[in-house]
């Protein structure tokens, strides 16, 4: 009698009972093994060989052998409450440990939302700071909120509550912190989005050195040392103490009521919070931003950034650490948890976090690509339990391109990685920058029409008659994946001003290049180059 | 014919917003033919405790992807998913996992 295996934890097989009609071959033939069973739990070959006996409840942890096991991690890794905490811990110190990436007393933002990747990341901090001192954490760390409320339709009072409740929490961290409102986007500076010059990576014997150099200091000035000083909560002295104004609230729900797709909302909200946590950083002199991204989300990530022209990029979207910016590195310790266990153990050992609405909650299945990924790695994730571990080695496996994270070549202005795919014709983007010109809304087309054409005697280099055009000046500083983002957004008027002003004194910079290239000599007359001039 | 079960229903990460925002739901679930089991509890919530988007919590007749399930602050998995039996003063959490970051 044929029958299908369900996939369960090792030791507890378990066989479905089909009725006749479903299991059946594709052409109703009679079954052999080897066809598949059409229950949707299942898609494993029949057999015929008989179950082992159901084995229920005495179970043991696959670590100690000893303890009542009371989570399943990876595919049927049953581990009891304390091993399942070691796991976790060790795990997260690990990823900071072997990264080797941040040296001792270095100023450290953490980036918290609220929700409760980032919220188990604050709290492994606050532990790994308090244990003895060979084994503890030696970062300085500080936090960083932002309240989203505006871009996701909530109402004052809501957000009112809401940052009450982050206030308390950040207050118990003890760390010093920074809560900042999205609307602040609109009062940044156009050097935002510059990066300054990358700092050399250290060293192995220079981090070494660092931590040796270190600990004599800390032996010098006793154990209660100076990590104290900087633990009493402080808000930051430069934001303004209130609520923004509800000139920018309204200023930044009418930018994202104008978006069309819920997938470039989504796409602009992370942009703008990333640049307003790196703004943060370098005011208050943080090297270093954490993330609490974690194993399943980078997974997902991954997915979606190929869906969304993106997958140049990959590497420092998903990998540990993102030094595009140049002065702030971005890490994400949380990499290898997968959300399965960053749940338990919030629930296990009562991490406090505050649930916000976000922009895609409630919505439905195939509302943006960001949920339909989401949805199709966990629906598979589900049946075959190693998709999301397979994925993230993939993503370990990248490597990143020097030549599109170093400085020279044209940067995007908005993901500031250098896309070497700019001008290549062979592309669909370059196809697209080719284009450019063709792009025109009426209003601009009279404002082009005024001033004289800058490239009179250049000979038609493609775009250049069109840099009046604000559109086209801020499409063209833009990588492939954001253009497409930018698309669904009809009038770039309502972005922050720093993102237009930057994009304009870029255009105005490469329009003066191409002007006086001809003009210099030496070294620059063998460069290939664009201009044919 | 099984008793009536007293158990303890909660959600957490972002699922409450389903339920009006009620976490904590104390239940009685009536006396029937076949002992209650996880999946018709799910059946039950769904009739009468789910308050709006039953796709986004139940696919199928089980939880969607991305939900976990605890039983006594354990697994479920270890449990044997679905077909676990309920018994009198159980706590069911179901956290979501997709809410947040």
């Amino acid at each position: 009698m044929l029958c299908c295996r369900k996939l369960t934890p090792p030791g507890l097989l378990e066989w479905c009972s089909p009725s006749e009609q479903d299991v059946q071959g594709p052409q109703r033939l009679p079954l052999t093994p080897g066809d598949f069973c059409l229950w949707s739990h299942a898609c494993l070959p029949l057999s015929d060989t008989e179950p082992a006996e159901a084995r229920t409840g005495d179970q043991k942890c696959v670590k100690c052998k000893e303890g009542l096991p009371v989570v399943v991690i990876r595919a049927g890794d049953a581990f009891c409450r304390d091993c399942f905490k070691a796991l976790y811990v060790h795990k997260f110190r690990a990823m900071l440990g072997k990264s080797r990436l941040i040296f001792p007393g270095e100023k450290v933002l953490l980036a918290w939302s609220g929700g409760p990747s980032s919220s188990s990341m604050v709290w492994q901090v606050l532990e790994g700071l308090s244990r003895d001192s060979a084994k503890r954490l030696r970062f300085v760390p500080g936090v960083v909120y932002v309240d989203e409320g505006a871009a996701c339709g909530q109402s004052p009072e809501d957000r009112a509550r809401t940052l009450a409740e982050v206030k308390l929490a950040l207050q118990i961290t003890g760390f010093p912190w920074h809560a900042v409102a999205l609307e602040e986007v609109f009062s940044l500076p156009p050097s935002a989005l510059r990066c300054s010059a990358q700092e050399a990576a250290g060293t192995e014997g220079a981090y070494k050195a660092a931590v040796d150099s270190f600990l004599q200091q800390q032996h010098a000035l006793g154990t209660n040392g100076v990590e104290r000083q900087s633990q009493h909560c402080a808000q930051d002295p430069q934001s303004p103490a209130g609520p923004p104004t509800t000139a920018q609230t309204q200023a930044l729900s009418r930018l994202f009521d104008s978006v069309k797709t819920l997938t470039a909302k989504e796409e602009l909200l992370q942009t703008l919070r990333t640049h307003l946590i790196l703004h943060v950083a370098r005011n208050h002199g943080y090297s270093k931003v954490m993330t609490g991204d974690s194993c399943t989300r980078l997974a997902i990530k991954l997915m979606t950034s190929l869906a969304l022209g993106r997958g140049a990029f990959l590497a420092w979207d998903t990998g540990f650490s993102d030094e595009r910016h140049g002065d702030v590195v971005v890490v994400r310790p949380m990499r290898e948890h997968t959300l399965k266990e960053v749940a338990f153990y919030n629930r296990l050992f009562a991490v406090p976090s505050v649930c916000t609405p976000a922009l895609d909650t409630k919505a439905p299945e195939k509302a943006s690509i960001h949920r339909l990924m989401e949805a199709f790695i966990l629906r598979l994730q589900a049946q075959f339990p190693s998709t999301v571990s397979t994925v993230y080695r993939t993503s370990e496996k990248l490597v990143k391109a020097p030549r599109a994270g170093c400085a020279a070549g044209p940067r995007c202005l908005l993901c500031p990685l250098s896309s070497s795919l700019f001008a290549d014709s062979a592309t669909a983007f370059g196809a697209q920058t080719s284009h450019l010109p063709q792009m025109q809304t009426p209003v601009t087309q009279a404002r082009a029409a005024a001033g004289p054409c800058c490239c009179a005697g250049m000979g038609g280099a493609p775009g250049c008659c069109k840099r009046e055009d604000p559109r086209a000046q801020v499409m063209e500083q833009l990588s492939y994946g954001c253009r497409v983002n930018m698309k669904d957004l009809p009038s770039l008027e309502l972005l922050p001003p720093y993102i237009l002003s930057e994009a304009q004194l870029r255009s105005q910079r490469a329009t003066a290049e191409q002007e006086i290239r001809e003009y210099l000599l030496g070294d620059s007359e063998d460069e290939a180059g664009t201009g044919e001039s | 014919m099984a008793a009536p079960l007293s158990v303890e229903v909660e959600f957490g990460g972002g699922a409450e917003l389903l339920f009006d925002g009620v976490k904590k739901h104390q239940v009685t679930l009536p006396g029937q033919e076949e002992p209650w089991d996880i999946r018709s509890l799910l059946v039950w919530i769904k009739k009468n405790l789910l308050k709006e988007r039953p796709e986004l919590f139940i696919q199928g007749d089980s939880v969607r992807p991305g939900i976990l399930v605890l039983v006594n602050d354990a697994d479920w998995e270890l449990l044997g998913e679905l077909d676990y039996q309920l018994q009198d003063q159980d706590s069911v959490l179901f956290i979501s996992t997709l809410h947040g970051g």
